[in-house]
């Protein structure tokens, strides 16, 4: 295939290996990810290994927290594409982070359900607290702070998200200190999760 | 007086495990299923009047039978579980407390349309769903219920879990699609349809999260006990989401007969500190907004189109009054602009228009001719986007100027919010 037909674009010419990001330290997956890879690629076909892209880039986010040039060329070469159709990917979705976060990413749901039951006060009482703005890090590293669209847990706003894997319910502007000196001290055991069950029990 | 079907055990710690679930009659309905034709089952769906829970309410049965029988390629079913138009919850209730029933329908939705494989979209938000599904997902394969020759029957159908990364445009058939191929989650040009030409260019069905756990107990019960339940043409049990200023926020299952001043004052307990009711978004944010003399309207399909607005994703963000509608609307626009995919223009640049003119207003600088140059842009957006996200945003900008004209040209003119809220912050920070 080409782009032009009186180009003469053999194999290889029409792929780009443009990458704008950050190329960042050397990146390869650890055994234990590239194994866990391959097990997602099982279940597409094996010609469509491109659906586990996103999967690769979670496991880029577990090894080295955010993801960088490197990574996306890596990546482009274990699922079998271009580092452009994993950059496309990545500066697409909200959940990957190009930039390195805190410890603790405190993804606060601004959407309106939530910000009728006080989440414009949860962020500002945070960003007070942590003396941050939204998206900044703090000083020692261990909390972001980030506006979140919804996040569908209108029943129990204002509703954070932490690491993107973990959520924490009905927070209060009056319990962010206790939020976050929870994380200090029992880390991510400390959150409400996801307490459905626990309410209707 | 209705018996809740979809969610009649979720109080129950044990509810989604596969004990519980067999224990409770779970993957009979697949047994009956497993015998009969797969046009049979299509055909029960058809009768059963069931209709799409995603938003668009297009009927199931009829959405299966536009997949071709004599192509050779593979066949797919795609759940649709990115669950994220604003004030929506009913989906999580079902992955967290019924995943069994989402499978079994997920196995007798893919023998009637002919796939051998299920792909689960769940929004990446929802990991903590996920961990759960796919441990029972391993025990229902364990026992025989999912995967290779399903109960000695020599049919076969595997479900996978696919996690989504946080956009919601891949809620939209064809952008999941695009997601679920490793792509940007960005909307296809229709037709071709999915039903033809979906994931990996095969036959594809994009069914919503509550759409198939319906179809066992239309298997189990029968279509003319199922299309018995609620209006004509609105059949079946639905979970509606109430949230907003309630004081009992929750997923409530009723039939569709049901109005918007029961969902809120009989089931969600009234307004916090029983104040007034201001508006009512009905059905998610894409939809109109609606009065408080129009609460005993019917949370039907076409109750809601008849009362101007939808029933969507049946997701009912209350407002009290002392809510603004201008900040309301900025809240939802701040949504959109964030979440338009950037394909089409008019809904791309059009959505950062409506947001700065809307920041413009709140911020007290807000000038007479505002209004209609909002109207003006949702008149450039509304019909001119690949998919209905353009129509979807301009919808809270038309319907508050609709119906809070006033409000918005006293902001406009004394350049200050008419209405104090005592939720908001004293200052908020910036959004970015």
């Amino acid at each position: 295939m080409s782009f032009h037909p009186q180009m003469p674009y053999g194999e290889g010419w029409h792929k780009s290996e443009r990458a704008t990001a950050e190329p960042g330290p050397p990146f390869a997956f650890s055994a234990e990810h590239r194994a866990q890879l391959e097990e997602l690629c099982t279940h597409y076909p094996p010609e469509r290994r491109k659906s586990a892209i996103l999967a690769a880039l979670y496991l880029v986010q577990a090894q080295q927290g955010y993801i960088t040039g490197n990574a996306m060329r890596h990546v482009a070469e274990v699922i079998g594409c271009t580092a452009a159709d994993v950059e496309d990917v990545v500066t697409y979705y909200v959940m990957f982070f190009t930039r390195p976060v805190g410890t603790y990413v405190l993804q606060v749901c601004r959407t309106l359900s939530c910000a009728l039951n006080g989440a414009e006060q949860v962020t500002a009482a945070l960003c007070r607290h942590l003396q941050v703005a939204p998206n900044q890090t703090t000083a020692d590293g261990m909390f972001t702070v980030m506006e979140f669209e919804c996040l569908g847990a209108c029943d129990r706003a204002p509703v954070v998200m932490v690491n993107n894997e973990h959520w924490h319910e009905c927070q209060r502007p009056e319990d962010v200190a206790g939020l976050v000196d929870g994380l200090r001290t029992g880390g991510l055991a400390s959150l409400s999760t996801c307490h459905l069950v626990k309410e209707r029990t | 007086m209705f018996e809740p079907v979809l969610t009649r055990h979720i109080n129950e710690p044990e509810a989604y495990t596969l004990d519980f679930y067999v224990r409770h009659g779970g993957y009979q309905p697949l047994r009956t299923a497993l015998g009969m034709t797969p046009e049979a089952i299509t055909d029960a769906v058809k009768r059963s009047g069931l209709r799409g829970r995603g938003g668009a309410g297009f009927p199931t049965g009829l959405k299966w039978s536009f997949v071709p029988k004599d192509i050779p390629k593979p066949k797919y079913l795609c759940i649709n579980a990115d669950e994220s138009e604003p004030g929506t919850f009913k989906d999580h209730v079902l992955l967290e407390r019924n995943p069994h029933l989402l499978f079994e329908g997920c196995v007798i939705a893919c023998r009637a349309i002919g796939a051998t494989a299920c792909y689960i979209y769940i929004r990446g938000e929802f990991f903590h769903l996920q961990e759960q599904l796919e441990a029972e997902l391993v025990k229902a394969r364990a026992a025989g219920y999912v995967g290779r020759n399903i109960l000695g029957s020599g049919v076969d159908c595997d479900i996978w879990v696919h996690r989504g990364a946080g956009a919601y445009e891949a809620g939209e058939e064809t952008a999941l699609i695009e997601s679920l191929e490793g792509k940007r989650a960005q909307p296809r040009l229709k037709p071709p349809f999915p039903a033809v030409v979906g994931l990996y260019g095969c036959p594809t069905v994009v069914n919503n999260v509550e759409t198939i756990c319906n179809v066992p107990v239309i298997i189990e019960k029968g279509p003319e006990w199922f299309a018995a339940i609620g209006p004509e043409k609105n059949s079946g049990p639905k979970l509606f989401c109430v949230s907003g200023h309630v004081k009992k926020p929750g997923v409530y299952e009723a039939a569709m007969d049901v109005t918007l001043r029961q969902l809120i004052y009989d089931y969600a307990g009234g307004i916090r500190e029983d104040r007034a009711i201001k508006a009512i978004i009905p059905g998610g944010s894409s939809t109109p907004v609606l009065l408080p003399d129009q609460l005993d309207v019917q949370c039907s399909f076409d109750g809601l189109v008849a009362a101007g607005s939808m029933l969507g994703s049946a997701a009912i963000i209350v407002m009290d009054e002392t809510t603004s509608m201008v900040w309301a609307a900025k809240n939802l626009i701040h949504f959109y602009k964030h979440e338009s995919c950037g394909k089409c223009t008019p809904c791309r640049e059009g959505v950062d228009w409506l947001y700065n003119i809307l920041d413009k207003i709140e911020r007290g600088d807000g000038e007479g001719r505002d209004i209609d140059l909002l109207l003006s842009v949702c008149d450039n957006i509304g019909g001119k986007t690949l998919c209905p996200f353009g129509d979807a945003e301009i919808a809270p900008v038309l319907s508050t100027i609709q119906h809070f004209r006033a409000e918005y040209e006293t902001y406009i003119r004394t350049g200050e919010s008419p209405v104090h809220s005592d939720f908001r912050a004293d200052e908020p920070v910036a959004a970015h």
